[in-house]
């Protein structure tokens, strides 16, 4: 197949005609380039809600306190429900059989600014059990998280983000072992975590009973979390009317009484992210195939022009001995050299563009590591080369075609 | 070499059909330099191109070295174009972005020789016709007479039985005109028949037999038949 001559003949046929060349080219390089800023800005967004979804267990459930709005057993509407370490104790008993880790939560942020030294910042402040650490995703850059034997003995200790061990810590002092003040309130630093989630890193947590105890809550919590052995959807959505029964039966609050309480379903939201991120790169498969098309359209309307271009030359080229296979095979190979040399020039042009972008723009919620799928990238070249060949047989085979008599004829 | 037997060639132009050449007789024997004339019209480019396996025929036989010529396929077609004939047309119709050298070298290649060997053979051809010193040059920097030369130079090149010239004189002006003129005799006197096809009567006197075309058909059909004297 490989013919040094043949490739000789058709480079020097490129090199001659270089305007047309170029054209060709530019229509296949900017069909690739823009294949893959699309891919990569799509991925960009992908990446940045999964990022942030991330930030928490999947398979979490998240129970927040509501206001009734509906007259229920004798109670008026608009009465707040109020959770206590019994709704956790409670729920973890009743379905002990699928809650993993689970943690109630307090916050005491209006009773314990954070200060250090003269440094004070506006963290907000959590009390939590070690469960909270699961449930978050914390990875832990320094000591370590709440434990059991801590909220034991009512241990006045703390974990901070690396967000507060920032604001606190100017002059990079060991934050470890250090007593930072929660109000007037000493707490030794146990650990310095990190949290996907951005948002959540300003903040700091300490063991839930220390922060009753301390803060004068008695056996108050605000909300409680916990996650669970896989489940699908139905299963979960069953689990919500289950754990909705239990605490409406608790607090006396009608079980249709939507706005009682609010549950977190994480794995429903997981399934929609999922939905709608199936609906994003369906959107953009239809663009990049629409570009594609584009692509090849133009490869093909160009060799249109190249071949009635050379409708004399194919003539001449005939007159002399050229077999129809072998004018196919000129047309082809040249169509097919100037798309693959142009494709991998898009594609470098778009891999670098992304790299500059992601190595520049800082991510945010919305945009962080615009990547091309490389591998959807090559196939996209080699699809577009294949489809511009195929497209390019129409005109090849309309050039063989030719009667050198018709093509020589006038002038 | 080439014998014709009641070769009859219409075309279709939509529902009508125009009958270009009506039932021609002749033989052209190996070295002979025959010239084919006729006003415009006569059929004698449709004549050429038959010979020349450019185009098909609807009735008759053409035999080409007792080699029945009919409905062949393209590629063949090709390949016999390439073996036996030779073309020199009026408009030259070189290939203007190769230069002379390449010009000349094409149908070399097409025989599926090596590079450094068609160049070799493609610039003896070119210093044949007097035109080594200007191998390097594209056609649009050479004149009238030079391009023609080359397109000899590439007509010969491959070393055909046949050299097919439409015309070769039309675009030259008559002193280049009998230039070339000499190069076919030259041609020929190598014993490599050629068939000339013009409307200019000086020309025709030069070649030993002229086979005149008329609507069609041959005017004198026992000239065109007979086998010259000097054979």
């Amino acid at each position: 197949m490989f013919d040094l001559d043949k490739w000789q003949e058709i480079l020097s046929t490129i090199k001659k005609n270089k305007l047309r060349t170029f054209l060709t080219a530019f229509s296949v390089a900017w069909g690739i380039f823009m294949l893959i800023i699309m891919l990569g800005a799509g991925r960009g967004l992908q990446n940045a809600v999964m990022y942030n979804f991330e930030g928490d267990a999947q398979n979490s459930f998240w129970i927040y306190r509501g206001k009734t709005s509906k007259a229920h057993e004798g109670y008026q509407p608009g009465r707040f429900i109020q959770y206590t370490n019994k709704d956790l104790n409670e729920t973890k008993r009743l379905n002990s059989s699928i809650i993993e880790s689970s943690s109630s939560r307090l916050s005491v942020s209006n009773d314990a600014e954070i200060h250090y030294n003269t440094e004070r910042i506006g963290h907000r402040v959590y009390g939590v059990h070690p469960g909270t650490e699961e449930l978050e995703q914390l990875s832990f850059e320094e000591g370590r998280f709440i434990n059991q034997l801590d909220m034991k003995s009512f241990r006045k200790v703390v974990a901070i983000s690396y967000k507060t061990k920032e604001a606190l810590f100017k002059n990079g002092e060991e934050a470890l072992g250090t007593y930072i003040r929660l109000g007037d309130i000493p707490f030794k630093i146990i650990g310095v975590f990190r949290d996907m989630n951005e948002r959540d890193n300003e903040r700091v947590y300490i063991p839930i009973n220390t922060a009753q105890r301390t803060f004068g809550q008695g056996n108050n919590i605000h909300n409680m979390a916990f996650t669970v052995e896989n489940m699908d959807l139905p299963q979960s959505k069953e689990l919500e009317n289950k754990l909705r029964k239990e605490f409406a039966s608790r607090h006396h609050f009608d079980v249709k009484d939507d706005r009682a309480m609010y549950i977190n379903n994480n794995i429903e939201n997981a399934k929609e992210i999922r939905n709608v991120f199936t609906g994003i790169s369906m959107f953009i498969w239809i663009i990049g195939i629409g570009t594609i098309i584009a692509g090849i359209v133009g490869v093909s309307n160009i060799m249109l022009i190249v071949v009635k271009e050379r409708t004399k030359e194919i003539g001449i080229r005939k007159a002399i001995g050229a077999t129809p296979w072998s004018v196919i095979n000129l047309v082809l190979l040249e169509a097919v050299t100037i798309t693959t040399l142009a494709g991998y020039i898009g594609l470098v042009a778009g891999v670098g563009l992304l790299e500059l972008i992601s190595a520049n723009i800082p991510a945010s919620d919305f945009f962080r590591n615009p990547e091309a799928d490389f591998s959807i990238a090559i196939s996209a070249t080699i699809l577009l080369i294949i489809s511009g060949a195929i497209a390019g047989l129409i005109p090849a085979r309309k050039a063989a075609r030719i009667k050198p008599i018709v093509a020589l004829r006038d002038e | 070499m080439i014998t014709i037997k009641n070769l009859h060639k219409s075309y279709k132009m939509g529902h009508n059909s125009l009958h270009v050449l009506k039932g021609l007789d002749f033989t052209i024997n190996d070295g002979e330099l025959v010239s084919i004339m006729g006003s415009s019209g006569s059929g004698k480019s449709t004549l050429l191109n038959i010979l020349g396996l450019l185009d098909n025929y609807d009735e008759g036989e053409f035999h080409l070295d007792d080699l029945l010529i009919r409905n062949l396929n393209e590629t063949k077609a090709a390949q016999y174009r390439n073996k036996y004939f030779g073309f020199v047309f009026q408009s030259f119709n070189l290939i203007t972005f190769k230069n002379a050298q390449e010009n000349v070298a094409l149908p070399l290649y097409y025989q599926g020789i090596n590079r450094k060997k068609r160049n070799k053979i493609a610039l003896e051809y070119l210093d044949k016709v007097g035109l080594a010193d200007w191998a390097h040059h594209l056609p649009s920097e050479l004149s009238g007479g030079q391009k023609q030369r080359v397109a000899i130079a590439r007509a010969l090149v491959t070393n055909p039985k046949v050299i097919l010239a439409d015309e070769p004189t039309g675009a030259l002006d008559s002193k280049t005109s009998y230039d070339v003129m000499q190069i076919l005799k030259d041609i020929n006197n190598l014993g490599i028949s050629v068939i000339i096809v013009t409307h200019e009567h000086d020309i025709a006197e030069m070649t030993d037999r002229v086979i005149n075309l008329r609507d069609g058909q041959i005017v004198d059909p026992e000239e065109a038949t007979k086998t010259p004297s000097y054979v």
